[in-house]
């Protein structure tokens, strides 16, 4: 809905909310790139949800999923110990971490799990990085009694052994990529190739705010109930909106799900931290907002990290679940209309906010939220006293344990 | 009249099927591959479709893949892509020569250089395989400029409104993907092609391509008697992969096979 300012003839935002449009735009990004076998499948898709999003019994049963089987609402954590250490702002912890499985992962998997069943599909397919999505998905199928395959890539699967096993033990087939650089976004490449060989009784439930329309707006909806509740716990506990948002970006779930409800609080201001690996004069990184150009990956426009000829580079990153070329199409918008800033910090960075949380506050982090933690110490010195920042601890380090050991020599 | 729309006048004139085979560039060397066009036309191809390399080629099975993995490897780029057709040019002025890509590569460049080049080079068609008719538009008008046909796949799934929309904007000939899934897949159903590509007629005067999955002279038989065009492409492919090590008895296998196919369509009529 943005209509043109005459004076500039610049669009002006009306809101920020209103995207995408009925063809899944996110102004330039976004949309509906993929063979034509998924055209069909992805309206029948995109209908479905659109009807059962207006459900009340359908909202009722997502609803009462996360309250009872999530374990929502989960709390909005003062860390006051480290907002003193830093000594500036205070730093509240959405503890998506305390969810069920570990990580706001499951919030979209319940309702996507939900609509495959109301679809009549038999069987559900999902990629992972971190395998928090493979695991979110893994225990929906579980639950609702279908037949699982996850595709993750083979080192990956080296990176993240711990939840290969709790996939297994939850009845999934976990399938390892060998294609490509072995990571996220092979792992995309091939449940995209099963779903369309599959499409007739197969569900694909992709687990960031990327792919084609209307994944980036489903998956978004279904994980901002972490901003409504975020803003009503903000307002509950300090009687007013918070000055900051921050939160990492892989393909940028979880920061969708913390900024969707707060778009069009102009005086909330939002930083999605990319991942800068090595650091962005390296090549080593998964940082496409702050380093790439845009393009067409994984059946949407969107910022990738390529070189001149468009073939897709590998990236790098400390944490398995920001390891990934692309970014959701709303928050390439959100970078080009300004709204959203997209900063990005280094592996030693995050490792050491990483043991900064667990040492100072007791809570051991998720390496791709410690991107998002880094990002908070940063900025909160410099802040006022009384301001308030909201990082999202999107998801528990329990699974990273090795990484952190391996990388710091730490033995038994 | 483009070269893609004279070639089907021509066979069908003499009651033919086109053979079409896919090659991607560069694979397994770039230095092979005008030889391996030249070789699929005296081997009785009527028609070349050439693979850019992707990274990501989501819409292909692990047989194309790995070739697109091999001419990526050896550094193959789109300007060597265009170097090849204009080599293949020099001595070959009258096979069409489609090119296959996923969308990226072709943002990338940018679509009216793109574009520009493919025409340069003696580029007769393109086929996207991620850019449904809906994305299309600001592409396929600079493709009308340079006379470069469009080719839109259809796939089993496609059918009503969506239908209708592909046949008003694609040009050439219409390309159907023989079944649900991807490149080089062994579920093809010949009566069920057959019934679709008649549905398909009663919308469009364009030639029809059957592709995926026709891996065997039989099934290029079958296929040919119901289409207007075969593509064979993950078999092909596969023999080179198999030959990688031996350039000589990869011509001699890719020869053999392609004339096997020709065999086969040429017993149709």
């Amino acid at each position: 809905m943005s209509k043109v300012n005459k004076k500039s003839s610049i669009p002006e935002i009306e809101s920020y909310q209103s995207m995408p449009d009925q063809h899944g735009h996110f102004g330039a990004y976004g949309g509906r790139f993929v063979s034509e076998t998924l055209m069909e499948p992805l309206e029948e898709l995109e209908q479905a949800y659109k009807k059962y999003a207006q459900d009340p019994a359908f909202i009722a049963a997502f609803e009462q999923c996360l309250k009872y089987y999530v374990g929502r609402p989960s709390p909005l954590y003062h860390a006051e110990r480290w907002s003193e250490r830093l000594g500036g702002a205070q730093i509240y912890l959405k503890r998506e971490d305390l969810n069920h499985t570990g990580a706001h992962k499951i919030n979209n998997t319940v309702g996507q799990g939900l609509l495959a069943k109301l679809m009549g599909k038999r069987r559900v397919i999902a990629e992972t990085g971190a395998g928090q999505h493979g695991v979110a998905t893994a225990t929906v199928a579980a639950r609702y009694g279908m037949e699982c395959v996850v595709y993750m890539g083979a080192e990956d699967i080296q990176r993240q052994a711990i939840n290969v096993f709790r996939m297994k033990l939850l009845g999934a087939t976990v399938v390892a990529v060998e294609a490509g650089s072995k990571t996220l976004k092979d792992a995309l490449n091939e449940a995209m190739r099963d779903w369309v060989t599959n499409i007739d009784d197969t569900f694909y439930i992709i687990g960031t705010v990327a792919g084609p329309h209307p994944y980036p707006m489903m998956v978004r909806d279904f994980n901002a109930v972490v901003g409504r509740e975020a803003r009503q716990q903000c307002q509950e506990q300090t009687g007013r909106l918070p000055d900051s948002l921050v939160a990492c970006v892989g393909g940028g779930s979880n920061a969708i799900g913390l900024f969707h409800p707060f778009l069009d609080e102009k005086e909330v201001s939002l930083y999605g931290v990319e991942a800068a690996g090595d650091g962005l004069n390296t090549n080593r990184h998964a940082a496409p907002l702050n380093a790439g150009i845009p393009g067409v990956l994984h059946g949407n426009r969107t910022y990738l990290m390529e070189d001149k000829y468009g073939q897709i580079i590998e990236t790098h990153s400390i944490s398995a679940g920001l390891d990934y070329p692309g970014v959701g199409p709303e928050h390439a918008w959100l970078k080009d209309t300004g709204r959203a800033n997209y900063v990005s910090v280094k592996d030693s960075e995050a490792l050491q906010a990483f043991h900064d949380l667990t040492r100072i506050e007791g809570i051991m982090p998720a390496l791709e939220s410690s991107h998002a933690l880094a990002y908070t110490a940063k900025i909160a010195p410099k802040m006022k006293k009384e301001a308030i920042i909201i990082a999202n601890l999107s998801g528990r380090g329990d699974k990273d344990i090795h990484t952190v050991a391996a990388h710091e020599g730490i033995t038994c | 009249m483009s070269r893609i729309t004279a070639q089907f006048n021509a066979l069908k004139n003499n009651h033919k099927k086109a053979l079409i085979p896919f090659i991607t560039a560069g694979d397994p060397i770039l230095d092979l591959t005008v030889e391996l066009m030249h070789l699929l036309v005296a081997s009785g191809a009527d028609m070349i479709e050439l693979g850019i390399p992707f990274s990501d080629p989501m819409a292909d099975g692990p047989v194309i893949q790995r070739g697109s993995e091999r001419a990526l490897r050896n550094g193959t780029n789109t300007d060597d892509v265009f170097n090849i057709v204009k080599e293949f040019r020099v001595e070959n002025e009258s096979t069409p020569v489609i090119l296959m890509s996923y969308l990226n590569p072709i943002e990338a460049i940018g679509y009216t250089t793109f574009v520009e080049k493919a025409a340069a080079a003696g580029v007769d068609g393109l086929i996207i395989v991620d850019l449904p008719p809906e994305e299309s538009a600001t592409l396929s008008a600079v493709l009308r400029l340079h006379s470069i046909d469009q080719i839109f796949l259809i796939s089993p799934t496609t059918s009503g409104e969506r239908l209708d929309r592909i046949c008003a904007v694609a040009s050439g000939f219409l390309y159907y993907v023989s079944l649900k899934g991807v490149t080089g897949s062994s579920k093809l159903d010949v009566e069920a092609v057959g019934d679709k590509l008649n549905e398909i007629r009663r919308k469009t005067i364009l030639p029809l391509g059957v592709g995926f999955g026709i891996k065997n002279p039989q099934i290029v038989e079958a296929v040919g008697r119901v289409s207007d065009a075969v593509v064979v492409g993950s078999a092909l492919v596969e023999r080179i992969a198999q030959n990688i090590g031996n350039h000589e008895k990869l011509k001699s296998e890719i020869t053999i096979f392609t004339r096997s196919l020709r065999a086969a369509l040429d017993r149709i009529g």
